[in-house]
This record gives structure tokens, C-alpha cells and sequence, in this order.
């Protein structure tokens, strides 16, 4: 009962082929597209803009807004109800927050920078692309940043360590009948690129400590190279000639 | 011993570091974190002496007093106007500002400034919440009629207007028409015919598209000449 080959084939410590682009949505001020495997984000910012509702505003600093949503058929089962949810809310929530710590709006109190994410097409680590793409935005749309936040998840499938789950090892029991029994722990990590500080962790799943620690090992190298990726697309935007 | 890390123009992203030890000193959108210097935003690197700074390639527009701006007027107020600056501030044109005669007590002040109409103004104040007060009572500063108004990525506008306004006169001189940038990335062009207009607009929207590169009054002065 062991996971030994990895479903499609990647080594434990590799990632689906990653793939960025920005400025793809023309009337935002700020728009990225990130591709990780069949996963798909597309994140667009505007602003900094007016505040609507008037109570939200900030008068120190201005606020950072995310939307995150699931395009109707953008999953592999039954089509998905447009519109929010609970766990869109959680997921919007949980982007905003890992992308507070590298945005200063200190310059525009009373302001809002909106960040909306939507996702084409979803092959499980949905919000670690949607935190990528949304990085890469908000860089395009001229918001003073101090770093760039990338994003991977990790996890445990069966006994294995392994790093940016696919839809079928977080659902590892119903694909594969050798794993019936097996236990998943799924986990998307966020960091800061220059400080590595962890934006992000959360966890779905059981594993042990010594995993963990190893696994948040494996996300930095993954990390790593999300972020040449994100970079690598922000610089190709401005071409030489 | 301090080196620097990146060349001069490069384009830098956000948390890149530009510069090591403390002989540099950190300029517009960069900051230091202990020994280094690290860019702010996605943009090209300039040093200046030992001043390091970046010239962001898009971002807001952070209003700033004596800058003329192209604004649109939305509401009317008991002592003036409010005026939307297309940023996330609205500015307030004081009556005793607008104009540079007497404007009675009771006056309709739609008569004089309708919602609506968009005005080249000067910021006279910004305060630390960005409230903005704008003036038209300096030379150039007027309502606008006619011609249209378009929109740019306001970091461009010093691109538009060019060294010494050198590239303002090319797009006037070529085309003929009448042209106001506002520092708030509108841009009011007012020609004979639309033809004209809508040269002027593309010509804008290849200073946008190729402006972080060499030689872009050439450039210009070439599609101008090719395009008729």
C-alpha cells in the first residue's frame, strides 16, 4: 500500500509545466494569467479606485480586495454555480491575506485595489495559482510592492511527499485502487520571495511533523522556480525591441 | 566595497535587488532592507550619482500641487464644483476659483460649469488624505469644448510631452491639431477633422506601447509621416 509512481508521471519534487503571461485582460489595470498543469488563472486588478461600500474605507491606508471564482465549467465533474460561496469567500479571504504583507498602500488612503480572480479551468491548487497570478497583476498595474509572492501546493499522498498535487492524488482513493485506503494531506504554501516568510499555509489532511518540515523544504524549491517563471513573464512584457 | 546589481534601463520587478552595500543611496520607489537596495515596482532602473531610482512603467497617477490635469466635472456643490480627476480622488473647484470674474451669490452655477464638462485645471492643494483643490484661474487653464479625450497609462505622459515638450510639437506640427496632456494621463485632442484626431490618438497609443525604448520621437515622426 504504497504510493510508488506518481499518477502522471512527475518525480515527487516536481511541478506541472508552468506557464505566465501579463496584460491579458486590456481594460484592467493590471492582469496576469497563470498556468500550472491544466489549472488555470486569470487575475485582474484595478485601481487604486473609490471605495464602495463608504464604510470599508481606511482613512491610514488604502485596501487591498480580492475575488476569487471557479469559472461554471471549470472543474472536471458537475458544473459549478456561478457566483460566491462559502469556500470562494474563504479562498478570496485567504488571498487577500497573503498579499497584504508586500503591498503598500500607505499613499492612497480611503482607496481600494480590487483584484479579481477567475479560473477557466481547475486541476486542483487553484488558490496557489490565483495567488501567483494575482502577484504578477498587481506588479503590472504600477502598485508599490516590496516583493513578489509566489505560490505552490505540497502535500502527503499515501507515504509520499510530493510536491503540486493534481486533482487526482487529492482524490488519490478514487483513481487509483492500490491507494484505497490511502490518506491525502494537501497543503498550499505562499511565500515572500526575497524574506521566504510563509504568506500562506494552510492544511487539509493529517501528517506528521517531520513531514511537514520536509515538505515545506520541498515547497521553497518549488517556489523557486514559480517565481523565475513570474519574473521571467513580467520582463518579457516590456520587450527590447 | 558596494557594487550594484542591475544595468542601467534594465527593467527590474518588484523586490529586486538593484544595489549592495550602503555607498548607494535608495531614490523614488526603491527601499533599503540592511545592506541592499531593492526596487519597489516593475519598472526601468536610472542612477543618478549615487541615487538609485525607478521609473515605473504603469501605476497611478499621486496628484501633486501645480499640476495641470484634465478633470470632469460630476457634481455641483454650494461652494463649487466637484470634479472627478480620474483617480480615486474627486478635487473641488471653489467658486472664487473658477473663473476670473466676479461670480454672484446667486448665480446658477450650472450656467457657468454643467455636470458633465471636462476642464483643464491646476491642483493648488493636496493634503495628506489626497482631498484635492484644483484652479482655473492660470493661463492655459479653461473648459473644454469640442476635439475628444482619451486615456493613457499616466506614467507615459512625460514620454508624450517629451524633452522640452519636443514631442508634443512633432504630434502638433505633424497633424495640426490642438493637444492637452494632463499629468493625469487624459489627454484632450482638438483637430479639423476626426481624421486628424484619430491620427494623433494612434501615434499616442505607439509612444505608450513603445516608450521604454530608444530613439521614440523618430519613431513617431515616422509613422506620422507614413500614415496620413
Amino acid at each position: 500500500m504504497v504510493y510508488r509512481k506518481r499518477l502522471d508521471g512527475r518525480k515527487i519534487d516536481e511541478l506541472r509545466p508552468v506557464e505566465a503571461k501579463v496584460g491579458v485582460v486590456s481594460n484592467a489595470d493590471g492582469s496576469a494569467s497563470f498556468r500550472i498543469g491544466k489549472t488555470w488563472a486569470i487575475a485582474a486588478v484595478y485601481g487604486p479606485r473609490e471605495i464602495f461600500p463608504r464604510f470599508l474605507q481606511n482613512p491610514k491606508r488604502g485596501i487591498l480586495r480580492c475575488h476569487y471564482s471557479m469559472m461554471p465549467f471549470s472543474g472536471s465533474g458537475e458544473r459549478i454555480r456561478p457566483g460566491s460561496n462559502r469556500r470562494a469567500q474563504e479562498i478570496s479571504l485567504v488571498i487577500q491575506k497573503s498579499l497584504e504583507p508586500v503591498v503598500d498602500l500607505s499613499a492612497f488612503p480611503n482607496a481600494v485595489v480590487d483584484i479579481f480572480v477567475e479560473l477557466p479551468q481547475t486541476d486542483a491548487g487553484t488558490r496557489c495559482a490565483a495567488i501567483s497570478a494575482a502577484s504578477m497583476a498587481l506588479a503590472v498595474a504600477g502598485i508599490p510592492m516590496k516583493d513578489l509572492v509566489s505560490s505552490v501546493a505540497v502535500g502527503k499522498v499515501d507515504d509520499k511527499v510530493v510536491v503540486d498535487l493534481d486533482y487526482m492524488e487529492e482524490h488519490i482513493e478514487e483513481f487509483n485502487p492500490e491507494s484505497a485506503a490511502a490518506s491525502v494531506a494537501d497543503i498550499p504554501v505562499a511565500m515572500i520571495h526575497n524574506t521566504k516568510e510563509v504568506t500562506l499555509l494552510q492544511m487539509d489532511g493529517k501528517v506528521s511533523k517531520e513531514d511537514l518540515i520536509y515538505a515545506l523544504e520541498l515547497a521553497k524549491k518549488g517556489i523557486e522556480q514559480v517565481y523565475a517563471t513570474q519574473v521571467k513573464a513580467l520582463k518579457a512584457y516590456f520587450p527590447s525591441e | 566595497m558596494s557594487t550594484i546589481l542591475v544595468q542601467e534601463r534594465a527593467i527590474v520587478v518588484p523586490g529586486e535587488a538593484l544595489a549592495e552595500g550602503m555607498d548607494y543611496l535608495p531614490g523614488d520607489n526603491t527601499y533599503r532592507e540592511q545592506e541592499r537596495i531593492y526596487s519597489k515596482v516593475l519598472g526601468l532602473v536610472s542612477l543618478s550619482g549615487r541615487v538609485l531610482k525607478i521609473t515605473p512603467l504603469a501605476g497611478p497617477y499621486i496628484p501633486k500641487i501645480d499640476d495641470k490635469i484634465i478633470a470632469k466635472v460630476t457634481d455641483i456643490t454650494m461652494s463649487g464644483w466637484r470634479v472627478d480627476t480620474a483617480t480615486a480622488y474627486s478635487a473641488m473647484l471653489n467658486v472664487k476659483d473658477a473663473s476670473s470674474r466676479f461670480i454672484k451669490k446667486e448665480e446658477d452655477l450650472s450656467q457657468i460649469l454643467a455636470i458633465g464638462d471636462y476642464l483643464v485645471v491646476g491642483i493648488i492643494n493636496v493634503t495628506s488624505q489626497n482631498l484635492i483643490d484644483v484652479t482655473m484661474r492660470a493661463p492655459g487653464l479653461h473648459k473644454i469644448e469640442g476635439g475628444r479625450i482619451i486615456e493613457i497609462n499616466c506614467q507615459k505622459v512625460p514620454r508624450v510631452i517629451g524633452k522640452q515638450g519636443s514631442m508634443i510639437s512633432l504630434l502638433k506640427e505633424k497633424t495640426g491639431c490642438d493637444i492637452t496632456v494632463g499629468q493625469n494621463g487624459l489627454v484632450w485632442i482638438k483637430g479639423s477633422t476626426p481624421e486628424q484626431e484619430r491620427r494623433v490618438e494612434s501615434a499616442i497609443r505607439l509612444i505608450e506601447l513603445k516608450s521604454h525604448l530608444e530613439g521614440l520621437t523618430e519613431k513617431v515622426e515616422k509613422f506620422l509621416s507614413e500614415v496620413q
